[in-house]
């Protein structure tokens, strides 16, 4: 069976005042239906981009997807460079926010906002949309479901808005759920409520969730597959043990020295991992992690290193792999 | 324990908000803080954390209780005086790294402006020493002419902490330096306050929601909840063996970077949200959500007792399990 969703080769470009950025450069991944697929990586790498793309929620112009193929359930979505993102939103793919209260209407109430969705999408009345969207709510374990959908944004905590906004992603039955960020701005308690949530939803309708964070911790406890990306490129990939255990590419060691492990022995250093992403206006023409490697190489400065095989699954764009390498990767990733 | 640097005496801070309704934000919290120690102080939005820390440096008028610092009290209400006294003792580095920064004023203006306003430094003084202090925290000194915006978040929240250092105070609240920051990041930043506690025996309290790193970065570990004090401890026992029922959920709806004992887990999240401080409910403020909840706690509020835990170090917690 083919994979539910398949990017190949994704590229996208901003024009802006300062010229073109690069904003994603080459990014394929797969997704199987009732799997969870996190991308991880610092602010800016392109990890938004590459899920917005998808939804067709580029803004053209300035955006410009200039090559690749997103199939979803075979059929390629961004084929003839303009998404109508009315197919695609809602119907197949939902999404949710870090921000939930941004992203909704605050002069609506939340079952309107839900109903709304279905009017539009599913051409229900408005009474029925209204009923389906109380028991979206209560799905979501908004506790007085009705009483809290005739309710507005401002009324809601952020653990209810963004339950609220699965709720709303959710009302069109999508195979795919994408949540960028969904947990950022909530506190611990919360987000640990927000993911029991999803993975429960998960179990129950068999959806795809993609799973934007930089918190190595919720990947570890949601991910089946993660991407990690860096300036736009996914520098390493595979299902997340080997992500986690066995670490193939620099920047992800890094990311995990740069975090606090809680293991009662360790007397552990923190490692930031020192300067900042690359200039994604010129991106270099080696490996973007170059100027940042601790392992870094003469051929990385020029050579853009090619994803190389280390399991089924497991990808990475290292040129520490390489077998001519003389360097063992085998010493700097076994940590 | 040593003489504390900072002692806090049953400290409450409550807002009125109209109609004869109250916030009680920070509820009878008692704090010592020995110097050069570092005190994490964790809960959930909405506990009162940084409304502790703002009323501890004055920046709240204090509704009742007394702060000690260095054995002289601490007016309830500051003057413009006051603050200028206390300015260059106690000082605070900010959440948000974008709206704290002037953003009509130079980076060189920024963390100058203690010094020209605290100190008879001259101009050329004064410069020398934002100079050294932009060059501490791992700025560029040529960089003193250019505005906030012209920074990344993370060379932001830096500024913000030359802001507050640069009249080497010996007690500063951390409010949640780091929370805007990507990982890679924050740990630059944690590892540059660990420096400079070091070599100016800075005194700290470390106020975030991210507990790894409060244990990381932390001494002791304090847990609020709903305005009141409910757990104290070394941090690592705090994190490792919590005593409060609350204080062990916290910890447990923490994901830990490692899918194996991820997957091992079972949902660990705390039912229901944090209530509302305009009416605290009598008895314990976390009965309504508490796994081990008893009769007893719903009608009689617990003290902070003390504790010695199975490695002999001192505990404090509010739960009538230990009492």
């Amino acid at each position: 069976m083919s994979a539910l969703l398949e990017v190949a080769d994704l590229r996208v470009e901003f024009d802006t005042y300062g010229g073109t950025v690069q904003a994603v450069r080459g990014v394929s991944f797969e997704l199987d239906r009732g799997q969870t697929l996190a991308i991880v990586g610092e602010s800016g790498c392109g990890k938004s981009v590459t899920v917005q793309s998808i939804m067709g929620l580029i803004p053209m112009p300035p955006g410009r997807i200039t090559s690749g193929t997103a199939k979803l359930d075979g059929k390629d979505v961004i084929a003839d460079k303009r998404i109508d993102g009315k197919d695609i939103r809602g119907r197949l793919v939902g999404m949710i926010f870090q921000d939930p209260m941004s992203s909704l209407n605050p002069t609506m109430t939340i079952g309107e906002q839900i109903a709304e969705t279905l009017q539009v999408h599913r051409g229900y009345s408005h009474r029925r949309a209204i009923a389906r969207a109380i028991e979206l709510i209560d799905m979501t374990r908004i506790p007085e479901a009705a009483k809290r959908a005739s309710q507005y944004p401002f009324e809601f905590s952020g653990g209810m808005l963004q339950r609220s906004m699965i709720a709303m992603s959710l009302a069109c039955e999508p195979s795919i759920l994408i949540a960028d960020e969904p947990t950022t701005a909530l506190d611990v308690t919360i987000q640990a409520q927000i993911l029991d949530l999803m993975r429960d939803l998960q179990r129950d309708n068999g959806m795809a969730i993609i799973l934007i964070t930089h918190d190595l911790g919720v990947v570890a406890r949601m991910a089946d597959e993660v991407l990690v990306m860096y300036a736009g490129e996914v520098v390493e990939r595979g299902s997340v043990d080997d992500v986690f255990y066995r670490s193939a590419h620099p920047y992800t060691l890094g990311l995990r020295a740069a975090m606090p492990s809680n293991r009662d022995d360790a007397a552990q250093e923190l490692t930031p991992i020192d300067g900042s992403p690359p200039d994604l206006f010129a991106p270099p023409a080696g490996c973007g992690y170059f100027a940042r490697c601790p392992h870094a190489m003469r051929a990385c400065e020029t050579e853009h290193p090619r994803a190389f095989e280390l399991g089924e699954q497991h990808r990475a764009r290292c040129w520490l792999h390489h077998e001519d390498c003389n360097v063992d990767a085998g010493e700097v990733f076994r940590k | 324990m040593t003489q504390p640097i900072v002692a806090v005496r049953g400290l409450t801070k409550h807002f009125e908000i109209g109609r004869g309704q109250v916030v009680h934000a920070v509820d009878d919290v008692s704090l010592d803080i020995a110097p050069r120690e570092i005190v994490g102080l964790v809960g959930e939005s909405g506990s009162g954390k940084s409304t502790l820390g703002k009323t501890v440096l004055g920046l709240h008028d204090k509704t009742s209780g007394e702060v000690v610092f260095n054995g002289e009290s601490l007016p309830a209400k500051y003057t413009p005086g006051d603050f200028q006294r206390y300015a260059q003792s106690m000082q605070m580095i900010f959440q948000d790294p974008y709206s704290s920064l002037n953003p009509r004023m130079t980076v060189g203006e920024i963390v100058g402006e203690g010094l020209r306003l605290h100190s008879d430094l001259s101009r050329t003084d004064i410069r020398d020493n934002v100079a050294d202090w932009l060059r501490r925290v791992g700025l560029n000194p040529d960089h003193m002419s250019r505005y906030p915006h012209e920074f990344s978040g993370g060379q932001r929240q830096r500024i913000g902490i030359a802001r507050a250092l640069v009249l080497e105070p010996e007690f500063v609240v951390c409010d949640e330096p780091i929370s805007a920051l990507d990982v890679s990041v924050q740990a630059q930043v944690v590892n540059l306050l660990d420096e400079l506690k070091e070599s100016l025996g800075l005194t700290l309290l470390f106020i975030a929601h991210d507990l790894s790193m409060v244990r990381y970065v932390s001494d002791r570990m304090a847990v609020m909840y709903l305005g009141s004090l409910v757990e104290l401890g070394p941090a690592n026992r705090v994190f490792f063996a919590p005593k409060h029922p609350y204080t062990e959920l916290l910890i447990g709806s923490n994901p830990e970077p490692d899918p194996v004992s991820e997957r091992s887990r079972d949902s660990t999240a705390i039912r229901g949200e944090i209530p509302s401080p305009v009416n605290v409910p009598a008895g314990c403020r976390f009965a309504n959500r508490c796994p081990k909840v008893m009769d007893v706690c719903r009608d009689l509020t617990p003290e902070l007792i003390s504790v010695v835990d199975e490695c002999h170090a001192d505990r404090l917690v509010a739960c009538h399990l230990y009492s």
